[in-house]
Order: C-alpha cells, then structure tokens, then sequence
C-alpha cells in the first residue's frame, strides 16, 4: 500500500515524484493534448489517437499525455510538444491530417513548425526556442494570474502523482500538522475569500458558523451544480484538476469538525463525475481520505452525488434536499445550512473554486493571496468568456481588472469589426452592462453597484447585432422555465414577465408594459423564496435600465434596430455604398434582390423575408438595418 | 390495481435510503429507456416509499422520463451558442412540423421523440442535436430532413 502516515512522507513522495517527473522530461519527449470536454467535442480524442499511432508506427520514444482544459477553448484540439531539454510548444486548432507532420518536423527532427506554433511556455533552466512568442506575449494571458486553475492544462487530472508534485495536498498537511481548527478559520478570514458560487460571503466566517453551530455530525457540500448557460468554469475545474477541489474539502472539513463530505455534480458532466470518483478513490489509496488521514487523528470520506437536470439545485437549499432524494425545492432561510442543512445537520455549501483556492491560502498564507485583487474582493475570479468575443475561453484575472481589460485585452475584442453592445455577467440571473461601464472594476461590489452581479463566472459579450429585448427574453425563458413552482412570486411572476416581453418582442407592446415590467420585478425580487425567484428579473431590470430606447422603439415605432425580432425591421441597400458585387444578390433566397452590375442594388421589400443572409455577406456595410415601411400584414396578403 | 396492492409509506422513512431515490431512478431508466409503472412500484419497494413519493421525485428532474421515447429519440439543444446563431428555434419547428409531434412527444408509430434540451457541450459545432447518443453538429435544415428520412427508412 502506499498508505502515507506522515506529513514527512508526503513530503518524500514529492520529492521523490518529481525527481521522477524531471527525468520523464529529460529523457523522453512528451506530447501533452488537452482533453477537457472542450478539447473532446474539438476532436481531441481523435488526434491523440492519431499521435499514439504515429509514435507506435515510428517507435519513437514519447509519451502522450491528457491534460485539462487549459482555457482557450477557441483554440481546441491543443497540442503542445516537449522535447527533452527544449520548452514546451503549443499548437492550436490541430486535427488529425496535421499528426503526421508534427511528427515528422517536430518530434523527428526537432523543428518547430514557426507557421502553426502558437506560442511555448518558458521554464527555468531551458533555453527558449528563437522567433516564437511565448504564453506572457499572449494578450489573452498576459493579464491572467491562476490560482483557482494553476495546474489545469499543466498536469495530467487523472494522476494524483503529478498533483502531490505540484504540492498537491501540502496545504492539508499544513493544516492538519501545524494549524489548530480555528486557525484555518482565521487564516481563511484574513485571506478575505469571498464565495465564488456568486453571492461572495466570506468563507471563512461561513465556516466559523458551521463549526459553532451545534449537532453532529456535519457535513461539508461542494456545489457542483454548475448550470448557466454560457459558463462552464466548474466543469473545467473538476475535469482539469479533481484533486485541487477534495484538498479544499478536506481542510474544510478539519475546520468545521465534518468527517463526512458530498460533491453534487450536475448530470450532464460525465466527464467531470468519472473524474472525480477516480480523484477520491486515488486519495483513499494514499491515505488523503479516509481514517486517520497522514497518521493523524483526522477521519473525512468524500462521496459524489450526481443531479438530475435541475437547474435549481444549484441554490443551496435545493441541493440539500436533491442530495437527500427529495424533489430539489429550496426552502426559507433562516435557518441557514450552516445551523440546519444536510439531515438537519450543519453542513457547510461552498461553490467549486472556492475550494479549488483553499488549499493555495493555506499553503501560501491569508497574506499572500488578500495582496491579489481589491482590498474587499481579494483574490482572483474565473470567468467563462462567450459570445461574441474573438478569445472564448477561460480566463482566470485578479479581481479589480476592469471589463475593458477583460474584453479587449484578454478577449481580443469584438469579431467582424462589429461594435460591441453589452457584457451579461452572472449568467440568466445577473445582468447586463453597456458600453459606458465598461471600467467598471472587475469585483463583488462595483459589478452590483453597476447593476449587473459577479455570479459564479459566466461572461457573455453580445455586439450591435443583438436585440436587447430578445437577450433578455432568452434568459427569462431559461429561468423561468427552471422555475421550481414552490413560491407563488417566482413561479407566477416569472410568466407573467415572460408574456411582457414577448409581447414587446412581437410588435404588440404597449409603453405601460415598461412600467409593468418594473412592477412584476420589484414584486419577485422582494417575495421570491430562493435567489433564483429573486435574480430572475435581473437581466430584465438590467437591459431596461441600460437600452431603454430599445425597448421603447419596440414598443412605439414596431422598430428592432438590431434586426433580430421578425418583421419589426426590413434590410436597405445604402445607394452610395453598394458597389453592385452582386454578393447579396446571389445569397438571397428569395429572390427579393434586383440590380444590373456594377449598380447599387435593391431590395424588394415584399418578397424579403428578413433572413439576414445578404447583411451577413456584405461586408463593406452597405446594407443596413431601418424600420419598417411596408406593414407585415400586406406581405402576408401579398399571393406568390 | 386494488388496495391491498398499493405500497404504503413507512411510518417513518430512513433518511439513508431515501438519499439513494435519484441513483436507483437512474438505474432503473437504464433497463427499458423510461421509468415504467414497474420500475417505479419496484424502487419504491426497494428503498421503503410511497409509490407516490417515487413518482413525485421522479417527475421534479428532467432527466427521468415517465413515458416511454422513441426508438430515435432527436434531442435539439437550445442552449445560448445553438440559440445565437439563429439555430434551436428554427430547427425545433421544423422538425416538429415534419413529424407532426410537439416537443416532449413521441410519433404514434413509436419511431421518432423529440425534446427540447440545454446545452449539449456542442458549442463550436451550433446548432447541435442529438439523436440516441449520436451527435450531429452544424446542422442545416436540409441535413435535418435527410436525417430524419434515413431513420425513417432504415
């Protein structure tokens, strides 16, 4: 067994795996590709299939290896090449016809391929390859600073060994050898670590309640549950790095006085799940769960418990009673699940990161980690980036960076010289900003007093082609179709807004119906039993405050000016503008589209049918979005 | 069903077997696709609770099917990349409208369901459906009705 019964002999073992580790590079060529869900659906599994064949077929000494995502996803399939001796280099957007001559070039003769090589990585003691940037000339991570993901991308998840050599579970040998329960509470305190699940209490005053509340046993609960569209920071978390996530669980269950803990994982992340079950099974295997963990007196198992397509389990009251087989309702707080959760018991509920930091603060010290951000949100914060925006991926920045450095400078801006519109943080239950807070730091507080919210790290970047009012009524649907039905204000309340605004989308929008808007809100937002019934009208009230004139164009003059609500817009050929390339007119489908060559076009505004493809090809922007002249309903009378 | 048939609940639950419904409702699903009337009755059975609570639980997740699905059950994502591009809704029309099923139903014939699902991790690949558990990616409406002509046939 390789049952470790010391603090000492964890130490032993890293050194002496990373001894191991280091000789791996010196000697042998590694092949490191990513192999988040990411990287899978990119076809990631395919190119490594395609690697191993060519490296059997050659018999050349490499190994392949899978690593997490490590964050820019636009990129995927990622394949990064490790000589002996040589730094590592990464290639984007790899596919399988690509293997041979990476091969060939690379691995055989050790060229890099400058044309395809995106960037290397610089380490100590190794001579940088000549003419390729490197990962700090990135735009996209110049300004990052990981902690939360530190090791996804860099090491194998499914190794525990390559974990405990980037000081895996150091953190817990600290804590467990050296700190007192309440000196983890403390040193959690001072750090200032805010929830990451989106609500940003202090952590380690949570823990404190947990573990003066009275009753055993009590619970420790990872809130895996992760399920806003457009963020995906957990699931590269649990997928890149499982063993960060139980180090966290573990200490926190030291804490509060827990031996027992439960990650609830939502469904559809397979791949995280199995991950997981292979991370606690391999820590149970070196005595890091289980009795007396590194020969102390400290006994923590871990279980993981998956969902079941419920977006509100991810409110923590919900999740409690899913965990329990229950129907996943929330329930009112007071009492908290810090007095009462799990069982009745106490049980403390804290999102994937803030686990996944925990055991950095402890190993690295309060000090160390409350110098990174602001003064009242310290640390860093993960953020999904999608939309439109040239760089989606994951990025991990240290809080006080302001959305304009996010968007432009990590996310490399908006594609197609398209003019950016708004940014939605906090998912379907955040809100969305405009251009004019754009330098709005990056923390719990100013993104609140802005009118958006920091939520667990969804960032979604729409640009002029977006109506706002049916962005709106997209998450609106999303959330109040999640809408669990227990509470009156949300269940109600969530349609009846719903209504609203597909009324406003549909050109039969009155303007008492903005101030409607606000009355069914404020009434969810003051009534709801669960944040979910409570943030559901935040994208609403956000979007209202920040476009009102598009909501008010809607309503009075029947225009969508960002061409998206049908029939509300029609497509015109600038005379000036147009050329005559003939571009639109073959994209047209309807034959709506007359002109000799080399003249302006035009459109014939009964055969249209709003399809966009002709504002889609044209790209020297001579066709542009105005409202309506021909009404809908003599279209429609119109015959064939 | 008559009376005497009927399970009843335990006057007092134990909280550890009820915490294992949603792990027996999946394995359960397992077996014939959906959760049958059968199922339901021997999971009850099996963890000491009403049918009632079973069914309850069950119906709360949208991951546990109380009627049976097609033998080609079409999943359509509308999670935000598939909705952006202008896909979901159009694609969820229309193959509602070809097979002349709402979403959530399934064909007389027993051939084809059709659900509504968020985000299939498909992104780069929007609009994405699903059908059994074959992904098809970038999916027009022509590639769409040639899909669903072939599994018609076949």
């Amino acid at each position: 067994m390789n049952t470790l019964r010391s603090p000492e002999q964890l130490k032993e073992l890293r050194a002496a795996l990373q001894r191991k580790l280091d000789d791996r590079r010196t000697t042998q060529a590694l092949i490191l590709i990513g192999m988040g869900t990411c990287g899978i659906a990119a076809g990631a599994s395919e190119v490594a299939e395609a690697m191993r064949r060519a490296l059997a077929e050659r018999k050349l000494n490499a190994e392949v290896i899978g690593v997490g995502c490590i964050g820019m996803c636009v990129k995927e399939p990622l394949v990064d090449i490790q000589l002996p001796g040589r730094p590592r280099v990464t290639y984007a957007n790899v596919n399988v016809d690509m293997v041979p001559r990476l091969v060939e070039e690379h691995l055989v003769n050790g060229q890099v391929i400058q044309k395809l090589a995106l960037a290397q990585m610089l380490a100590e003691g190794i001579e940088p390859e000549q003419g390729l940037a490197t990962y700090q000339d990135l735009p996209f991570y110049r300004k990052q600073l990981r902690i939360a993901m530190r090791n996804c991308g860099m090491i194998d998840p499914e190794s525990i060994e390559e974990y405990i050599a980037a000081d895996g579970y150091q953190g817990l040998a600290k804590a467990l050898t050296s700190m007192e329960p309440d000196e983890v509470i403390e040193e959690m305190k001072d750090s200032g670590l805010r929830g990451r699940g989106g609500a940003g209490f202090m952590t380690g005053v949570k823990w404190e309640f947990c573990r003066r509340a009275r009753g055993t046993p009590k619970y420790v609960i990872c809130n895996a549950d992760e399920g806003d569209p457009g963020a995906f920071m957990d699931r590269s978390i649990l997928e890149g790095d499982p063993h960060s996530v139980l180090e966290g669980m573990i200490i926190a269950g030291y804490a509060i006085g827990a031996q027992e803990g439960y990650i609830y994982c939502r469904a559809e992340y397979p791949l995280a799940i199995e991950r997981l079950k292979k991370a606690i099974r391999q820590a149970h295997e070196y005595g890091l769960l289980g009795e007396k963990i590194l020969g102390t007196d400290f006994t923590f198992d871990l279980h993981v418990k998956e969902g079941a397509g419920a977006f509100v389990c991810g409110e923590e009251t919900a999740l409690i009673a899913s965990i329990e087989g229950k129907r996943g309702e929330p329930r009112p707080r007071p009492p908290f699940p810090a007095v009462s959760g799990l069982w009745g018991k106490p049980s403390n509920v804290n999102n994937v990161k803030s686990y996944s930091l925990t055991p950095q603060i402890i190993l690295n010290g309060a000090d160390w980690f409350s110098k990174v951000g602001t003064e009242k949100s310290t640390g860093t914060a993960v953020f999904a980036l999608t939309g439109k925006i040239k760089n989606t991926g994951l990025i991990e920045v240290p809080m006080g960076i302001t959305l304009r450095e996010i968007i432009y400078d990590v996310g490399g801006g908006i594609p197609k010289k398209k003019k950016f519109k708004a940014v939605q943080t906090g998912g379907p239950l955040g809100g969305c900003l405009p251009e004019s807070a754009l330098d709005t730091p990056v923390d719990f507080d100013s993104l609140t007093q802005a009118g958006a919210t920091m939520g667990s790290g969804g960032m979604i970047v729409v640009d002029q082609d977006t109506c706002m009012v049916e962005f709106a009524r997209y998450f609106l649907t999303f959330a109040s179709a999640e809408s669990c039905g227990k509470c009156v204000p949300c269940r109600i309340g969530g349609q009846r807004l719903l209504e609203v605004l597909s009324r406003i989308a549909s050109g039969q929008g009155r303007m008492e119906d903005l101030d409607e808007i606000e009355y069914i809100s404020t009434n969810m937002q003051q009534a709801s039993l669960c944040a979910l019934g409570q943030l559901t009208p935040g994208p609403v009230m956000a979007s209202l405050r920040f476009f009102r004139e598009e909501y008010e164009a809607h309503v009075r003059d029947h225009f969508c000016q960002a061409g998206v609500c049908k029939g509300m817009f029609q497509y015109e050929i600038d005379e000036v503008k147009c050329p005559g390339c003939g571009l639109c007119l073959k994209a047209c489908t309807s034959n709506a589209i007359s002109g000799e060559k080399k003249q302006p076009h035009v459109i014939n505004q009964v055969k249209c049918i709003q399809c966009g493809a002709c504002y889609d090809v044209c790209n020297l922007g001579a066709i542009h979005i105005s409202p309506r002249v021909v009404p809908l309903a003599e279209v429609e009378a119109t015959p064939e | 069903m008559n009376i005497a048939e009927r399970s009843l609940p335990p006057a007092i639950e134990d909280p550890r077997e009820r915490a294992m419904l949603l792990a027996a409702l999946y394995l359960a699903q397992e077996q014939n696709g959906w959760l049958t009337p059968e199922a339901i009755r021997r999971v009850a059975r099996r963890l000491k609770l009403s049918e009632g609570q079973v069914r309850s639980t069950a119906s709360f997740y949208t991951m546990f099917r109380l009627e049976p699905r097609g033998r080609y059950h079409i999943q359509v994502c509308e999670g935000l990349s598939c909705y952006l591009v202008d896909g979901a809704e159009t694609i969820i029309e229309h193959v509602a409208r070809k097979l002349k099923i709402r979403p959530g139903e399934t064909t007389p014939d027993g051939r084809f369901s059709l659900e509504i699902v968020q985000c299939l991790a498909a992104c780069d690949m929007a609009p994405a459906l699903k059908v059994n558990d074959e992904l098809y990616g970038n999916m027009s409406l022509a590639e769409i009705d040639a899909l669903i002509e072939r599994l018609a046939q076949s």
